[in-house]
């Protein structure tokens, strides 16, 4: 099988062929050495600017689209949403088009607006990457899940994943969920009703609203964080009831089977959706998630930038 | 000396003496004369050998953006739009600013549609104070001041209470009540139909239920009010089964509908185009058909655009910030034949045009929609048959909103004639 990467832009894992999702996930194996090595550097992007341009609160994303992009040599620019002409009254595209103005080879966005980035794709001509539109996609995060997942199962084909929380206001899970159905996972999402409703079997992916159902079958847990502060309270009562139904605690916990891989996208609620001690168990690859990060997003970058792939 | 037109050889469909014959119209000093006038005055001749006579097109719900709202639409561009879509007649909403909620604001229109309107414009009221939905707005001066219903469109009255009041209260001006319908709490923030498109792209969903609840709670309050309560731009299936089994039981109830809930589904917000996010939502095909389904037993026997301008640079921005709606008027009547009458086949032309002439005409109670005898003479030629292919930016709104830039269409008026005289023709 032979793919070629042919998109300047990165937008969402549901418009990708299982082929270009597996080409980006060997280029990032390929690029995952780099980050053991004592130089951890290679020129791939010298000369080119990439500008992180943020208008939602992020750090981990962020700092971990900064430094993919320091190891492959390319100029880094920050802007976050508080510094930004945004607060001024100037729109996203004038915005953006002045990112271009000043030759930005590639734009990261993050935007409370699903569609932002398509939105920016469709008008300028710098690579976009989308680092997480509102609800829509998290591409990177989905593909650095994936890529953990396989590091440790080889194969994603037949693995049963389980993700747990909110996934109605997910970009995270969506991006989860459009990768591992393609790549042949069986997905089941859990959580209340409220928060994972049966229409999300659209995405072809199984619903759940009894966590004790899956746990001892499923491969890997993935946990979301709950954000009952940002949620309007009539979703769900409270953390506590939501721990009591849904939180991975050390019962539960104990119940995995021994291989299975506990997951999340962080950052942790400990003592909410996943217990202080499960978090940091041995059975826990969320810091294992955040170093892959580095090297999914050297080989979107690289895609993107220009590069042809690593088969 | 009198001016007299003479319009021949076309077939003359008037749904409201149920004519519809080749023959001839005479126009007389901007009245209807369904014979030769006795005069000696020499006639202008209309050929319209092959084409469909009707009367002038009315529809019921269009935002001229005047007052305050220029850089939109203003009422010279918003006519003139109308008139290149065939239409005589419009029905401005209040949503202005300032708000159409008093006798001045109303005085203004209507001066300014006399200076400047390419065709005629009635002005609908506010229903409340700054469509705020709490206080009843000068209801009987702005009757005074010539409204023809009154509406809240683009908000809805949440407080029942206030809702029953403006029933009652309308009642004794004999004035019809439309209403936009949306429960505010399950709507929330939703910006397209709630189901599989909006889970995918992530985006708040506006259920069916929020348009069904109000919907059913007009049907209610107009049994109790018996008072006649006109719900605009359904999109629910389930609105037409609320509506049909309330009209079987005698409610004054009516609904409207617009081209684009029957032509355009929810999936077509997959690349997040703002041309496609309107208040209330695309929704599915399996609502289309509902929708038509209303069209052809006569659940539903009024159409309008809801044509709504905005500038390019508030649609071109973030689809949750980009404002609702598209412009109208102009592709109207040639998505309505195409999709009605050639495709889906759903009623036939005499049909078509009662919804867009007669059965608005009587809602609003005026003397428009007719051919008859003595009637203001407002005309639209039409060639039903006519394929054309939409154009934004030959479109005569000041604005450029549309989806359906590129479309194929069969079926445009082609000439628009308002008292006795040509506002617009189509360049042959």
């Amino acid at each position: 099988m032979s793919v070629e990467w042919n998109s300047k832009d990165l937008l969402g894992l549901d418009e990708l062929s299982a082929g270009e999702i597996s080409l980006i996930l060997d280029t990032a194996r390929a690029f995952k050495g780099v980050g053991q090595r004592n130089l951890k550097k290679v020129p791939a992007l010298r000369g080119k600017t990439l500008v992180n341009f943020f208008v939602e609160p992020s750090t981990r994303t962020r700092t971990s689209f900064e430094i993919a992009a320091m190891r492959l040599s390319a100029d880094v620019v920050n802007i976050s949403a508080s510094v930004s002409s945004l607060k001024k009254g100037e729109s996203l595209k004038d915005t953006a088009l002045n990112l271009q103005a000043l030759h930005a080879d590639i734009i990261v966005l993050r935007h409370s607006s699903p569609g932002a980035s398509r939105f920016l794709a469709s008008r300028l001509d710098s690579s976009i990457i989308n680092a997480g539109d509102g609800a829509h996609e998290h591409p990177t995060q989905g593909l650095l899940d994936v890529f953990t997942m396989r590091e440790h199962f080889g194969d994603i084909k037949g693995l049963r994943v389980a993700i747990v929380g909110d996934i109605l206001f997910s970009r995270v899970a969506r991006s989860n969920v459009h990768a591992l159905v393609k790549l042949g996972a069986d997905v089941t999402l859990v959580g209340p009703t409220t928060l994972v409703p049966k229409s999300l079997e659209c995405l072809g992916a199984k619903v759940s609203h009894r966590i004790d159902d899956v746990l001892e079958s499923t491969d890997v847990i993935n946990l979301l964080r709950i954000q009952h502060e940002r949620q309007r309270k009539e979703y769900f009562p409270s953390l506590g009831e939501y721990t009591s139904l849904f939180g991975l605690t050390k019962a539960r916990a104990a119940r995995l089977k021994p291989k299975c891989l506990v997951m999340h996208p962080g950052p942790i609620n400990r003592g909410v959706e996943i217990d202080s001690d499960v978090a940091d168990g041995s059975q826990s690859v969320i810091l294992e998630q955040v170093s892959n990060g580095i090297a999914v997003r050297m080989a979107v970058l690289y895609l993107c930038g220009g590069g042809a792939g690593v088969s | 000396m009198e001016k007299i037109t003479k319009i021949t050889n076309g077939r003359i469909i008037d749904p409201a003496s149920g004519r519809n014959e080749i023959g001839d119209v005479w126009i007389c000093d901007g009245k209807i004369s369904t014979s030769a006038p006795d005069t000696s005055s020499e006639a202008e001749v209309i050929d319209a050998a092959g084409l469909v006579v009707a009367p002038g097109l009315i529809d019921l719900h269009v935002h001229l953006r005047e007052p305050g709202q220029s850089h939109k639409e203003t009422i010279a561009s918003g006519t003139m739009a109308a008139a290149a879509g065939g239409f005589t007649s419009v029905v401005c909403m209040p949503n202005t600013s300032p708000v159409a909620d008093s006798p001045s604001v109303i005085r203004w229109i209507h001066e300014r549609a006399e200076q400047v309107a390419h065709v005629n414009v009635f002005c609908t009221g506010a229903i409340t104070k700054g469509l705020a939905g709490e206080e009843l707005a000068p209801i009987g001066s702005m009757v005074k001041a010539g409204i023809v219903a009154i509406t809240d469109d683009g908000h809805c009255v949440q407080s029942h209470e206030v809702m029953r009041r403006a029933l009652e209260y309308a009642r004794m001006f004999d004035l019809p009540l439309l209403d936009h319908c949306q429960d505010y709490s399950l709507v929330a923030d939703g910006i397209m139909h709630e189901g599989e498109w909006s889970v995918r792209l992530g985006l708040q969903g506006w259920p069916r239920i929020g348009e069904e609840l109000i919907v059913s709670r007009n049907i209610l309050l107009a049994e109790l009010c018996d008072a006649p309560v006109h719900c605009q731009h359904l999109t629910s299936g389930g609105s037409v089964d609320l509506i049909r089994q309330a009209r079987a039981r005698g409610v004054k109830i009516s609904g409207e509908v617009c081209p684009h809930h029957i032509t355009l589904t929810d999936a077509t917000l997959r690349d997040f185009d703002s041309n496609y996010k309107m208040n209330p939502p695309l929704r599915t095909q399996q609502d289309i058909d509902l929708l038509l389904g209303g069209i052809a037993d006569g659940t539903i026997d009024i159409l309008a655009s809801d044509h709504a301008p905005h500038a390019n640079y508030e649609k071109e921005v973030e689809i949750d910030q980009a404002p609702f709606g598209i412009l109208g008027l102009e592709t109207e009547f040639g998505l309505f034949c195409d999709t009605l009458i050639h495709k889906t086949k759903t009623i036939d032309l005499p049909r078509l045009i009662a919804l867009l002439t007669i059965n608005p005409a009587r809602l609003l109670k005026l003397d428009r929609g007719t051919l008859a005898h003595g009637a203001p003479a407002d005309i639209t030629i039409i060639d039903p048959n006519l394929d054309w292919t939409v154009d934004r930016d030959a479109s005569h709104s000041l604005s450029r909103n549309t989806p359906y830039h590129g479309t194929e269409l069969r079926g445009r008026a082609v000439r628009t004639i308002v008292a006795g005289n040509t506002v617009w023709k189509l360049d042959a």
